[in-house]
């Protein structure tokens, strides 16, 4: 008796999963970063096309470790950056080619459709489209360490025990700049890099006593700068204009070896179940008006057509400061990482991060 | 004496019932515990050759011993889990011995549930009230300077001692639980006739508490050993850039770096680290690891 | 040998003694456990405390061994006050009621560990450990865990942890309350030889009067953490000095009356049953009465007892036969029921229920207290 009501009440329940599952609305999962989905935008897109969006937030290597456990399942649409897409693309095998016939290439600024679909092809086969984008230079307290006008800046006098950087990729790429090496150009060559990178290693190594941490989510650095404990360090251009709307004193620098420019894209990943919905949401976020509800919700830049004309003036007027034009010229765009070159940065971040 | 064929199949019914009663932890073991450690431990032998391409090899383990800022890191984090385990237990000793024979019976539910407290906010909640403490910016700095004992802000954070601290503060709960447990079962009597035969606070300590709570102390340093052995937020927070905890490795290898097989080894090596100090613990205190279950 | 007023010895110096107690007081927020004992203890004495539970013996004792610290008065070993004298630097032991012997030692490690405290080297602990085993008659025993002893043996291994220290004065909290029937009247005997044989002053707290009698050279009656009486078994058993030790002390019949005045013989009571009876006492008004029922003297006929003032006749309601300790529950006129005891030596040893009996009693016999 009681065998029996315990099958039927579980084959009751798996039932009801199964109906549960079979009648819930389109779902889209998505994987993003912090405010590149702000509810109101997610509403907008529910609203008009009857799909549910589920957002897990995440950051560039959990996006990569994410779909690589699950070999490109679990979600629909993930937003890598653009020179992290090939390389553990032919690792892992995590996407699956963008059909271009479903996208409505006129929301896109050309110019940064073209170059972010030449970074990402492979095989011939192109995996990603351009988003958001924005640069990664200095933040600095420029009353507290008005000298501080490169990324070697930070190991100096004036802002020793008070600097922060990341323990990641970028801070590798912009100290080697920094240094007058070029590290894009060695990126063909494994062992040309990897000595470069010993040598960035072993200056980092230098300046850790400088650091007051390295920072990994950007509302501790962000409390840090506020705090006065942190004087100067190497962030997103958006934190430096939010600390900038709250303290003028605080400023995004342009590093005089220059800002590294990102590009955050749209990505499927190979097992993606609703292909057609994140084709929608990729469309429908592209759109001038909802693409600059983004772009204000994130603080950066969008490669929406027309975006920029609807933007905030405040941003535009941070930018504008930060960014002479010669310093906009001087952007280093990264380009995609071949495989295997992880793996030496992984190391002399290791390193680096392990010395006294 | 001749077995009567009822009796042997009473005695294969019993087997079976045994067998039974056992399936669901066996099940639990093999599912839950041993099936992801072969998987992990096959995946720590296989060494990458080109994109996608892997064979077997012993390369991660030869990585591990022939890195030094593997092994460093992994030695520091044994050394500094030991002595977090000991300061926890000398800590946690007086405070059980208390709860358990000289608290009344009232104030020991409310003394219990002062070590409690802590445990109701999660640990990157707790983690951060310590940062918020100790930062430079932080209240202890501030308090500090107040009082004119020092000249201008002072960072208490990103060391070792931090760490320690945070670590301890972590693990004092389940320190604390056990050695109740064993100490309350210690009869007052005992204590009195270690004293009465002319024993020094010391003796009747060394004689006749310690070994009553020896099972108590071997349960709760277990626990608090691999619990801190295998904490990843409090010496990453605390320590800063200096954090240095082989978990850390571990993630990163996992996560940033997208090496399952060097991640592996390095899980394999950790998990050989508990073992063997457990099993040294066990030892040196002549304590059974069945025995000490039961009793914590 | 004299006692006066509250329990005090008045032929022995405090000095002299192994052990004095001065109007100790021990007050437990507003209850009084142990309200102003005077008492010593001579060298070589076997002294007991008897009394209800919850009198106030152990604390008592605690305070003697130094685990409780009296409100008022002073503890005295050999002439010494204990008072700033913590408890493991006291000459005194104590066996626990619940033996508290150590169970992660074996039996000789039990017994070493007071020597090892007190500084005794090993060589000659293990000499002294090995006597004193054999003494208590568990030779050999030194390596058997305690855990797997016997109740009379753990018995023993807790009191020669005790003497091994040579101490002046054991201490024991009944300290045979755990055991089976047989075996407590056999440890009755042992205790008693022990302690003769080492010659160590005990004191010795109990609840069972009988444990208290056999053993003891003198016995304290204790009731509401104060002393009653002290004395030697005979004497309270014979003389009790107030009513409580009277009924705690032995057995007997216990009546209600009032006073009628003062007679040849002794004083004249009437029972609230209606029997008049002479009895030795004082007071006037109620009182309460006392009367051992081996006091109780018995004949087939009235006439057999005429040298007894006190005679009656009744009729046997009930034999309770127990050997030696046989009685006889009597129905008299005037008498609520009546115990007595029956000899079974003499011509009644065969007396059947509903047979008509003589009875009677000395006055001295019948004790009687104001009520
Ligand atoms: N630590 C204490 N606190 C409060 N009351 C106590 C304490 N110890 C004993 N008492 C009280 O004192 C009285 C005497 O207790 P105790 O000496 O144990 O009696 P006994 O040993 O004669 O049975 C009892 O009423 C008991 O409740
Ligand atoms: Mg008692």
């Amino acid at each position: 008796m009681k065998k029996w009501s315990f099958v039927i009440g579980s084959v009751a329940f798996a039932a009801l999963l199964a109906a549960g599952g079979a009648q819930a609305a389109e779902k889209l999962r998505l994987l993003t970063w912090a405010d590149y989905a702000p509810k109101e935008v997610v509403d907008a897109f529910t609203k008009e096309t009857g799909i549910e969006v589920e957002i897990t937030l995440s950051n560039n290597e959990e996006m990569i470790s994410k779909l690589r456990a699950t070999q490109g399942a679990g979600f629909d649409l993930a937003q890598p950056s653009q020179d992290r897409i090939t390389g553990p693309q032919a690792e892992f095998g995590i996407y699956k080619p963008l059909d271009l016939s479903k996208i409505d290439a006129k929301l896109f600024i050309g110019s940064m459709l073209e170059a972010t679909k030449a970074n990402t092809t492979a095989g011939g086969k192109v995996y990603g489209l351009p988003h958001i984008w924005g640069t990664d230079g200095l933040v600095v307290n420029t009353k507290a360490a008005p000298g501080v006008k490169d990324y070697l800046d930070l190991c100096g006098p004036e802002v020793k025990g008070k600097a922060s950087l990341r323990a990641k990729r970028p801070t590798l790429i912009a100290f080697a700049f920094s240094m007058g090496m070029n590290p894009f150009a060695a990126y063909s060559n494994e062992k040309a890099y990897s000595e470069m990178m010993d040598k960035v290693g072993a200056k980092l190594t230098e300046c850790k006593a400088n650091l007051k941490f390295f920072w990994d989510g950007k509302d501790a650095l962000l409390a840090g700068l506020r705090a006065g404990e942190v004087t100067a360090a190497m962030a997103w251009d958006t934190g430096g204009w939010k600390l900038n709307s709250e303290n003028p004193e605080i400023k995004f620098i342009a590093p005089k070896s220059g800002a590294l420019g990102w590009v955050d894209t749209f990505a499927i990943p190979a097992k993606g179940r609703a292909d057609d919905a994140a084709y929608k949401w990729i469309n429908f976020n592209m759109r001038p008006d909802i693409a600059a509800k983004v772009a204000a919700s994130a603080g950066n830049f969008s490669a929406s057509q027309g975006a920029d004309k609807l933007a905030a003036g405040k941003l535009k007027d941070q930018f504008a400061e930060s960014f002479p034009l010669a310093a906009i010229e001087n952007i280093k765009w990264y380009p995609a990482v071949p495989a295997g070159l992880e793996a030496i940065e992984g190391k002399v971040l290791d390193k680096v991060k392990s010395a006294n | 004496m001749t077995a009567l064929p009822s009796s042997e199949r009473s005695l294969f019914a019993e087997k079976l019932g045994l067998f039974l009663l056992l399936a669901p932890a066996v099940l639990w073991l093999g599912v839950l515990v041993i099936l992801p450690h072969v998987e992990i431990a096959v995946l720590s032998f296989s060494e990458r050759i080109a994109p996608r391409v892997y064979a077997f090899g012993f390369g991660n383990y030869l990585e591990f011993l022939g890195e030094p800022i593997y092994w460093r890191t992994f030695a520091r984090t044994a050394f500094l889990s030991i002595l977090v385990t000991l300061i926890t237990l000398v800590i946690s000793f007086p405070v059980a011995l208390y709860i358990a024979k000289f608290a009344s019976g009232k104030s020991k539910p409310l003394l219990f549930l002062m070590c409690l407290i802590p445990f109701w906010a999660s640990e990157l909640v707790r983690t951060l009230g310590w940062m918020m403490m100790l930062r430079e910016t932080g209240v202890l700095s501030f308090l500090l300077q107040k009082a004119g004992l020092a000249s201008g802000p002072v960072e208490m954070l990103y060391n070792d001692a931090s760490v320690v601290l945070g670590l301890v503060y972590g693990g004092m709960l389940f320190m604390i639980v056990p050695l109740t447990n064993a100490l309350e079962s210690l009869e007052t009597a005992q204590i009195e006739a270690g004293y009465d035969l002319g024993g020094s606070h010391l003796t009747v300590l060394r004689r006749i508490i310690i070994p009553h709570a020896m099972p108590g102390i071997v349960a709760g340093s277990i626990v608090v050993f691999m619990l801190t052995v295998g904490n990843f937020v409090t010496p990453v927070m605390l320590g800063g850039k200096n954090g240095l905890w082989f978990t850390e490795q571990i993630y990163s290898q996992f996560i940033t770096r997208f090496n399952w097989p060097q991640g592996s080894a390095f899980g394999f090596m950790l998990l050989l680290l508990s073992t063997v100090i457990v099993w040294l613990g066990l030892r040196l205190t002549g304590q059974g690891f069945a025995e000490t279950l039961r009793k914590a | 040998m004299t006692l006066v007023g509250n329990g005090v010895r008045g032929d022995f110096m405090s000095d002299s003694a192994d052990l004095a107690l001065l109007s100790v007081v021990k007050e437990f927020g507003a209850h009084r456990a142990v309200d102003s004992v005077t008492f010593d203890v001579a060298p070589g004495e076997f002294f007991s405390i008897l009394g209800p539970s919850g009198c106030g013996k152990t604390t008592l004792m605690r305070m003697i061994a130094g685990f409780e610290h009296p409100t008022s008065g002073d503890i005295r070993i050999r002439g010494k006050s204990m008072l700033a004298v913590p408890a493991n630097k006291r000459p005194v032991n104590m066996v626990f009621q619940s033996l508290a012997l150590f169970p992660m030692m074996s039996v000789g490690e039990n017994v070493g560990y007071g020597l090892a405290c007190a500084g005794v080297d090993k060589i000659e602990a293990g000499q002294r450990i090995t006597r004193i085993l054999d003494r208590v008659g568990l030779a050999g025993f030194e390596d058997r865990p305690v855990t797997k002893l016997s109740g009379g043996q753990r018995q023993r291994v807790a009191i020669a942890r005790c003497l091994v220290l040579e101490p002046t004065l054991v201490l024991l909290d009944e300290p045979l309350g755990a055991l089976d029937l047989k075996l407590r009247e056999h440890m009755k005997l042992e205790l008693k030889q022990l302690q003769a044989a080492f010659n160590t002053t005990f004191l010795y707290i109990t609840h069972d009067q009988s444990e208290a009698l056999v053993m003891s050279d003198r016995v304290a009656v204790m009731n509401k953490g104060r002393f009653e009486q002290v004395g030697s078994p005979r004497e309270l058993y014979h003389n009790p000095l107030t009513s409580f030790v009277a009924g705690f002390v032995g057995d007997a019949n216990v009546w209600n009356g009032s006073t009628f005045g003062a007679q040849a013989t002794g004083l004249g009571i009437k029972l609230s049953t209606g029997a008049a009876l002479v009895g030795a006492g004082s007071g006037s008004g109620a009182v309460s009465a006392y009367l051992r029922p081996e006091a109780i003297a018995l004949a087939a006929v009235p006439g057999e007892l005429s040298s007894l003032p006190n005679r009656f006749a009744g009729t046997v309601s009930t034999v309770l036969f127990d050997g030696a300790a046989s009685t006889l529950v009597i129905k008299a006129e005037g008498f609520p029921h009546l115990r007595a005891t029956l000899p079974q030596a003499g011509p009644l040893a065969g007396i059947m229920a509903g047979a008509p009996i003589g009875f009677g009693f000395a006055p001295e016999a019948l004790k009687i207290f104001p009520a």
